[in-house]
């Protein structure tokens, strides 16, 4: 029973190693698995209005923050991704900042 | 039948009376045509992102319209022509809300099913354990 969680851990960061690709064995990140916190919490639809949620996928150039980083699952990066667009529409989000 | 979301921004400098009357202008405007308006909602004097029409606030009101479509084009005609209408965007939203909905029944569905096949799973091995009480107590009741 005690070993079950530690080999689950094993397992996640070879999955992480593999998303690093063709590094080779001198480039090594430990790479955390990031998850995606829109499935985490069960959303199904990302609102546009709510400026506050939105406000944390985009870092100060005001673009939109890539998948790689933020972790999201891809059907979630797309709905947040449409979300921010129409926020910025709406000037609830910035176009550009400097 | 379609639900939009109409959202649109009037002017700061406008009186409260005022913006009362726009709203209830614009949806006489969706009504009048046969369109139903599910909810209002204001949501207040928010700070604006960037500049529109060089104003730096606005006053945010949301009006869900449940109709065909015409009526939407109707509508924006109306807030195009009204100047204390900064900015507005319609945003169709049904087939989004059935899609939220699809995914709601189907979690739904898979909490269900793993829940079953935990009971199923739960109660195999508590099986023996309650056969070997059984026998204990029916070795009790021949002690006894």
């Amino acid at each position: 029973m005690s070993s079950e969680p530690r080999e689950q851990g094993r397992r996640d960061d070879r999955g992480g190693r593999q998303g690093g690709g063709q590094g080779g064995p001198a480039r090594r990140f430990v790479r955390v698995r990031k998850s995606c916190r829109f499935c985490a919490d069960k959303v199904d639809y990302i609102d546009y209005k709510d400026g506050r949620l939105l406000g944390g996928y985009i870092p100060e150039r005001g673009k939109i923050l890539p998948r790689r980083i933020s972790g999201t699952c891809a059907p979630h990066q797309r709905m947040l991704a449409t979300a921010i667009k129409r926020a910025r529409n709406a000037a609830i989000l910035p176009f550009s900042t400097d | 039948m379609r639900v939009y979301e109409v959202l649109f921004i009037i002017a700061p400098n406008i009186e409260e009376s005022d913006i009362e009357t726009l709203i209830t202008q614009l949806s006489e405007v969706a009504t009048n045509q046969g369109a139903q308006i599910a909810r209002v909602e204001r949501m207040g004097r928010r700070r604006l992102a960037y500049p529109v029409r060089k104003f730096n606030e606005g006053h945010y009101v949301v009006l869900t319209v449940e109709g065909s479509g015409a009526e939407i084009a109707e509508i924006e005609r109306r807030m195009r022509v009204t100047d204390a209408v900064i900015r507005y965007i319609t945003i169709r939203i049904d087939e989004d809300l059935k899609r939220a909905e699809k995914f709601r029944v189907r979690r739904a569905a898979h909490a269900a099913a793993a829940a079953s096949t935990r009971r199923t799973r739960q109660t195999e091995p508590v099986l023996p354990i309650g056969r070997d009480e059984e026998d204990g107590e029916s070795e009790e009741r021949e002690g006894e």
